[in-house]
């Protein structure tokens, strides 16, 4: 009796399923579509920019003025030496690398080892400390700008390197923490305790269990800190105004309000050209692995 | 244990938290910054404040820009994520639409751009007479287009600003959103498909909840971004923009510190400007909670 109903109801099912695949069919090329044109727009809205910026980079001044579209009469790079040697392009470049590079790695390595703490253990006051992190994620360095000039000041680091590497620490250090704590939370309590079990330090623990395997949090929070500390203006701009200390944002800004005055701009377009390559090739470089650390965080 | 949370702490304290309890004692005082004395003078600042007709008008820009930028940065944002992870074919394995890696590296990218560096592209696009979008929209037969100040005319500056703003920003969150929407297990979506759920539905009703969190802590970003807003605005109108429309509470707050000297006045603004940002974020906290936000069980 209950094998008839079953051989009965089978073949219907399946001509059940046939037919929602078939209208979702449907429904699918017509999302298809309006997604592809809708994404392809935006696409467009977001390259032209940068093309066209790269196209009157090879322009002199009097052709930019002239037609947004002409091609350069001479495709010339006068543009380039004249930003390198005017802007000064390498130097700040290079300053950039120090700083930023400094403060990534502290910042990931405190960020990491705070978040931690405050994730996994409970004691008295991780809730306050978790909320001022919190808080000072959400105060604008503004507020700060006067005061911290003065702090800089008092200990001697103020136009230093090391000052301004300390000061991206501290301001980085909320995102980090913010976002590493839920990573730190997810990770399954039973690795930790075997760890510990076989006799591993928390040091040990740490460094060689957790921090592993919250490897795909740590990857996009450091590829975010890394854009946002390269891209930094307000803090160097206010406590870091030796010009031969100053980092490729600051740089571009002054440049470019000196071409305002001699009106450049195809030094203009070639300096911004010179800042934005870089920041390409590394981008691209860190988007395979920024695609790569998230689709393993899935399938762990 | 203590030293993985006392070493950044103190970073913490020495460069944030202590410049904050400076900054709301010099906001009580005349200091110019010039000289070591000061007087206290109570609520003064702030009372000034409340009858200063331009940083009112600077308040009313920032809130313009927090209602705007966020609402169309995170809509944008999470329609892209949805599209590229999940918006793929509703038979066989849950994914995204074909060619989803590109589109994100592609929206992704202005991320990777310094603002200084975004903000200063723009402006040339928007120049009135060399500029890429006039030409485009003359060439496309708009000659009242000819020669027109997009970042010159009240009407037109703060939308032509917002715009930049969100043009830079909804790369980071798709990305962020991306990941999150990954981190929700596939059975998931394998089960709402057998229930029949489309793609909206599922959108709406299995995504969204799931990665609420996050699409809250995005909000809140996004949100002190427009009211900082210092460097697009500083890099397209560093005057404030025609008649004030795009003046800042950041911009005004500089020029009242750097050019005026008025320190103790100027961290008053930056006091204010902290309050609203702070202001901001438990609004968007109550109406995460109000819509159902506390009733949500969620692994992670």
């Amino acid at each position: 009796m209950s094998a008839a109903v079953t051989e009965h109801a089978l073949p219907e099912q399946q001509g059940q399923r046939q037919r929602n695949r078939g209208t979702t069919h449907a429904g699918d090329t017509a999302v298809e579509v309006t997604s592809h044109v809708l994404l392809i727009v935006w696409s467009v809205i977001v390259i032209v920019p940068f093309l066209w910026v790269l196209l009157s980079s090879f322009k002199t001044t009097r052709e930019i003025l002239g037609s947004p579209f002409s091609l350069p009469a001479h495709w010339q790079l006068d543009n380039y030496v004249n930003a390198w040697t005017d802007a000064g392009i390498g130097r700040f470049f290079f300053n950039t690398v120090i700083v930023v590079g400094a403060s990534l790695f502290l910042v990931m390595l405190l960020g990491a080892m705070c978040a931690y703490v405050l994730a996994r253990f409970t004691f008295p006051g991780r809730r306050l400390i978790y909320n001022s992190m919190l808080a000072g994620l959400t105060f604008p360095i503004f507020l700060v700008i006067v005061p911290l000039f003065f702090v800089l000041k008092n200990i001697g680091l103020i136009n230093t390197f090391p000052g301004l590497i300390l000061t991206y620490v501290a301001f980085a250090l909320p995102f980090t923490v913010f976002f590493l704590h839920a990573f730190f939370k997810a990770l399954p309590e039973d690795v930790y305790e075997a760890a510990i079990i076989d006799g591993a330090s928390e040091w040990r623990a740490f460094f060689s269990i957790m921090l592993p395997m919250a490897g795909p949090g740590m990857a996009s929070v450091a590829i975010f800190n890394f854009l946002g500390l390269w891209n930094q203006f307000l803090l160097p701009v206010a406590l870091n105004t030796n010009q031969d200390h100053y980092v490729l944002t600051q740089g571009m800004a002054s440049f470019a309000s000196q071409a305002g005055y001699s009106v450049d701009f195809g030094a203009l377009f070639a300096a911004v050209v010179m800042t934005v390559l870089p920041v390409l090739v590394v981008y691209l470089i860190f988007q395979r692995r920024l695609s790569g650390s998230v689709a393993r965080g899935t399938f762990r | 244990m203590a030293a993985f949370l006392g070493l950044p702490l103190v970073i913490f304290v020495v460069f944030v938290v202590w410049p904050v309890l400076q900054a709301l004692y010099y906001s009580m005082t005349d200091w110019s910054g010039f000289t070591p004395n000061m007087n206290f003078t109570g609520l003064d600042n702030y009372r000034k404040l409340a009858h200063d007709d331009i940083f009112l008008h600077a308040v009313r820009n920032n809130i313009e820009l927090a209602i705007v930028v966020p609402l169309v940065t995170i809509v944008a944002a999470l329609a892209i994520a949805v599209v590229v992870t999940v918006g793929g074919p509703s038979s066989g394995t849950i994914r995204g639409i074909r060619g989803a890696g590109a589109y994100r590296v592609v929206s992704f990218f202005p991320y990777a751009v310094p603002a200084i560096v975004i903000g200063l592209i723009w402006a040339q696009v928007y120049d009135p007479a060399a500029g890429l979008l006039n030409g485009v929209l003359t060439g496309l037969g708009l000659d009242r287009f000819e020669n027109f100040a997009w970042l010159g005319e009240v009407s037109t500056a703060m939308p032509a600003s917002m715009f930049v703003i969100i043009w830079a920003s909804v790369g980071f969150y798709t990305v962020l959103f991306v990941a999150a929407i990954k981190g929700v297990p596939a059975e998931i979506y394998e089960s709402a498909r057998l229930d029949g759920a489309g793609r909206f539905r599922t959108s709406w009703s299995i995504t969204l909840p799931l990665i609420r969190d996050n699409v809250q802590t995005a909000y809140i970003y996004i949100g002190i971004l427009a009211l900082d807003a210092f460097v697009y605005m500083q890099a397209m109108n560093s005057g404030g923009g025609p008649n004030n429309s795009t003046l800042t509470m950041s911009q005004y707050l500089l020029t009242t510190a750097f050019k005026k000297g008025q320190f103790g006045y100027a961290t008053a603004m930056g006091v204010t400007l902290a309050l609203i940002t702070l202001a901001f974020a438990a609004l968007v906290f109550l109406v995460n909670y109000l819509t159902g936000g506390h009733e949500r069980r969620v692994r992670r």
